[in-house]
């Protein structure tokens, strides 16, 4: 399909170029960026003006919930919130049901994404069988299946032999792994350790649990050489460690949530169920060294966490509830405030959410690593068109995800969101049009 | 605020003087918080009795709790005689409506079995909800519904009205 | 973030549901400890009941067991001429996996006025009473480790029929003070109170050093802990709250942490020694101090009563 994005102002991070600029898109790819002749005749156009013509966001954790789990969201409804947020790829973790530990489930799950053409998938697969710990997946074949990393989820390898073991293996090939640093006996709470946890009298999470894990981590990645990707820091300590453990070369990258980036211990208010989270909410000198670190290039990307909770996992008493909140069409939107705070150009603050996260998956990403995350001729027409100017407010009930529990809803914080989406295209053919 | 000229004082002498004539020796002296409490002290105190006159207090048996709520005030009922078999001179200030009269009785039929109670207040304003009457009033005086009469004691002991409007 | 209003109190400030100390101004509680002292004074009639409640429905949803604190919840709220429903948690459908919720709409469709919930987890009434009917009041029994309010309260009461003065005592808490909702209901009303010196006692594991943060002196030392101090309160060792390695034993604790009567020798000669009960005698507290000249544990059961009483009758005169 041939496409005209008009009178917009083209932001692509990863080269620098911030001009008003048409573009025009043909065969999913861009033909050209602003010397759009007269000879092009578009099917469609897509009138960009006031509004910012960006790469398609790219998120480098969401949950579809998809296989199993069905009753919390369909590959459908996630994949529309995508869109709708202006995602156009997105890298989901293993922790299905089943795990994603066999190349079958991971065809399946590529193939259902393909035919709705409304965002990538990227699957990580599972480090380990059932995530249990014990036994290493085969790595190549689910490699070959599609899968663009290996990860454990939420799930902590508490054998240290068998953790070395799978970074040993990964590394043997060249496969990235990704882990959240967090001790298994340590991270059982449901909150921060701190002051509001002992007040509160919920079970705490101590800063130990992330800096004995990191170091854990850390050590095992100077013993084996494995690539690995950080997933969801949450305190100072930590952000110390990484800045600490990149300064000495090691081949480590980092992301942090937007839960973790906006929101501390203290929003939790009156046991509010949407703040169950995972990372927990820390401290306010937590949330100010991962803005900082977000800014200077220690955490590498921004993203949405996206997990959505079905009702009946939310309303319970806080320790009760399931962590997770949702996250792919409030990414963007996230993204531009904390820019906004930290002072931050647009193209600094969308390459958070574009060309970094694109660069942590590297050659993982196969032909797409040239142009994924980025507006480059002849490169694939993945496009945000977006309204930097307007402001939203967050109501789940307008959510096209099926997980309505955000702890951003309007409600909760009187605050309206800046950003508003008006197009997005995958591969050149549009994924989702605003009203 | 008032158009009422009422001289409490001048009211109390009144009180006191048709107290006396329907007194009976053994009766027991109990006044209605607040300003019942305040009249049966003087009354004690004028008619030479030992000790001290008994307080009660409806608010634990008040008819209007699920409007109201529980109030601030610091009424609490102390009755130093036995009510059993006793009989009593309920002392109040106003009586209007008889709420207030029906809910002390009831406080007080939680203490025992009076042998008789007998009312004397010092205003009847009339505006009776229930049937409730007094053996003496000093004044009866007619006042809009929305206002409402009460006792005052000043520093030096003086009785005076208050005359307020309805909140 | 937005700041919301304390779901505790209506517009106009009055208390609604009592669900912790915190948030609550002074004057809320002196309001209650107030009250209290009238319904104590009911409870010496022989008449021991007043119709305050007459007609309403008090519903006792205890998901976690405790006859002592049901009882006394059930005897207050008969003497205020309330109806009480048992609800016997273990065996009814919430133990077939009805969701905490559909319990409360399922009993609220039976026009329950007022709900005393005791649940093991911190907060669980904070989600009961945002999802009740304006006119349903709850009153909190103890939320996990969060806090036991009406037992803070009561606990204020007998300092003050004793003490008198809250703003001149010292105050000693110890014992397993990490896991503690009375702990924890205890100290915000003695900050409330301006109580000046409040120490919060016990080994590291069980007295965490974030504590200071709500106003308190941490003491590792039982001798340093009670010392001069005018009142002591003693709290369990909750054997079945403790997961995985805290203490090595109770022994090891009573010979660190334990009241003896020489301890309590360091305390002032007038101090008084509470207790939240049940008492596991000579483990936190020897026979001869809980049974002794100090003791005012007993006293706090008679005042627990009035002081509920105090709480139901207070909140269920407000509207939400």
């Amino acid at each position: 399909m041939k496409i005209l994005i008009k009178n917009g102002r083209v932001i692509d991070p990863a080269s620098g170029r911030d001009e008003a600029a048409d573009v025009s898109i043909a065969g999913g790819r861009i033909l050209a960026i602003g010397r759009v002749g007269p000879e092009f005749t578009p099917e469609r156009t897509v009138d960009a003006s006031g509004c910012i013509v960006a790469p398609g966001l790219v998120d480098l954790a969401a949950r579809l919930r998809e296989p199993g789990h069905e009753h919390e969201g369909m590959l459908e409804s996630e994949l529309n919130a995508a869109a709708a947020g202006g995602v156009t790829s997105l890298v989901c973790p293993p922790d299905t049901d089943p795990t994603l530990d066999e190349p079958g489930l991971v065809e399946m799950l590529k193939f259902r994404a393909r035919k709705l053409s409304l965002c990538r998938l990227f699957p990580l697969g599972a480090l380990t069988r059932g995530l249990a710990g014990e036994v290493l997946t085969e790595m190549a074949e689910l490699t070959d299946a599609g899968c663009v990393g290996f990860s454990q989820a939420e799930v902590a390898v508490k054998d240290t032999q068998v953790l070395m073991r799978a970074l040993q293996y990964a590394s043997t090939f060249g496969y990235a792994v990704w882990l959240r640093p967090q001790d298994g006996w340590l991270g059982k709470g449901v909150a921060a350790s701190g002051a509001v946890a002992t007040r509160m009298g919920l079970s705490g999470v101590p800063v130990a649990a992330e800096t004995i894990a990191l170091l854990t981590i850390i050590e095992l990645v100077r013993a084996t050489g494995a690539r690995v990707h950080l997933c969801r820091l949450s305190s100072a300590a930590g952000v110390a460690l990484v800045r600490q453990a990149k300064a000495q070369g090691l081949p480590i990258t980092a992301d942090v949530s937007i839960n973790s980036l906006h929101l501390t211990d203290v929003d939790i208010g009156f046991f509010n169920p949407a703040m169950r989270l995972t990372p927990p909410l820390r401290q306010g000198a937590d949330r100010e060294a991962l803005r900082q670190a977000l800014a200077d290039g220690t955490l590498d990307a921004l993203v949405s966490d996206h997990t959505p909770v079905a009702a009946d996992a939310k309303t319970l008493p806080f320790g009760e509830a399931e962590p997770g909140g949702t996250g792919l069409e409030l990414l963007l939107s996230l993204a531009l405030k904390w820019g906004a705070d930290s002072g931050l150009a647009l193209g600094p603050t969308l390459a958070k959410v574009t060309s970094e996260p694109v660069r942590v998956l590297g050659d993982a990403l196969g032909s797409l690593a040239s142009s994924a995350g980025r507006l480059v001729e002849g490169g694939v027409a993945d496009v945000c068109v977006f309204d930097p100017a307007q402001t939203w407010a967050v109501a789940p009930e307008a959510l096209r995800s099926q997980g309505r529990h955000t702890p951003f809803d309007f409600e909760s914080t009187g605050m309206a969101l800046p950003g508003r989406v008006r197009a997005t295209l995958v591969a050149g053919l549009p994924a989702f049009e605003a009203r | 605020m008032s158009t009422l000229n009422l001289d409490a004082q001048a009211l109390y002498a009144e009180m006191l003087a048709a107290v006396r004539a329907l007194w009976r020796p053994g009766m027991q002296v109990l006044g209605i918080w607040s300003g019942g409490a305040w009249l049966a002290e003087r009354l004690h105190a004028d008619l030479g009795l030992p000790g001290k006159p008994g307080v009660i207090t409806s608010a634990l048996h008040r008819d209007d709790f699920s409007a109201r709520g529980f109030g601030h005030g610091k009424d609490a009922t102390k009755i130093p005689f036995e009510v059993d078999g006793a009989h009593i001179l309920l002392i109040d200030d106003v009586l209007f409506t008889g709420r207030t009269i029906r809910a002390v009785l009831n406080e007080l039929f939680d203490f025992g079995r009076p042998a008789s109670v007998t009312l004397a207040v010092l205003v009847d304003r009339g505006g009776r909800e229930l049937p409730i009457q007094p053996a003496l009033a000093a004044a009866k005086v007619v006042l809009p519904a929305a206002q409402r009469l009460s006792l005052a004691r000043l520093d030096d002991g003086q009785f005076t009205f208050s005359v307020k409007d309805n909140d | 973030m937005l700041q919301r209003r304390n779901p505790q109190l209506n517009r106009h400030g009055e208390l609604i549901h009592l669900l912790s100390i915190e948030g609550l101004p002074r004057d809320v509680l002196a309001h209650i400890l107030d009250t209290a002292g009238t319904f104590l004074s009911v409870n010496d009639r022989d008449v021991k009941k007043v119709p305050l409640l007459r007609g309403k429905s008090v519903f006792n949803l205890f998901f976690e067991n405790s006859t002592r604190t049901r009882t006394t919840f059930e005897i207050a709220a008969k003497r205020l001429s309330a109806d009480v429903l048992n609800l016997d948690i273990a065996r009814s459908s919430t133990a077939k996996g009805e969701s905490l919720l559909d319990t409360i709409a399922n009993l609220s469709a039976m026009h329950a006025d007022m709900f005393v919930v005791r649940h093991a987890e911190s907060g669980a009434p904070y989600l009961i009473a945002q999802h009740v009917a304006p006119h349903v009041h709850v009153v909190n029994a103890g939320d996990g480790r969060h806090a036991h309010p009406t037992q803070g309260l009561l606990d204020m009461y007998t300092i003050r029929h004793y003490k008198r003065d809250f703003t001149q005592l010292s105050v000693a808490i110890v014992g397993d003070i990490v896991h503690s909702r009375v702990a924890r209901s205890d100290i915000h009303a003695l900050t409330t109170l301006g109580v000046p010196d409040i120490r919060a006692v016990g080994p590291k594991t069980l007295v965490p050093g974030d504590l200071r943060q709500m106003g308190v002196r941490v003491c590792h030392d039982l001798d340093e802990g009670i010392r001069d101090a005018d009142v002591i309160i003693m709290l369990r060792l909750q054997n079945e709250r403790m997961s995985g390695a805290m203490l090595p034993s109770a022994g090891e604790f009573s010979m660190k942490y334990g009241l003896r009567p020489e301890k309590l020798g360091l305390a002032k000669p007038d101090a008084i020694v509470m207790h939240p009960g049940p008492i596991n005698r000579g483990v936190e507290i020897d026979s001869s101090v809980a049974d002794g000249a100090h003791s005012v544990i007993l006293p706090q059961v008679t005042f627990g009563i009035a002081v509920r009483m105090a709480v139901m009758s207070i909140i269920a005169g407000n509207e939400a």
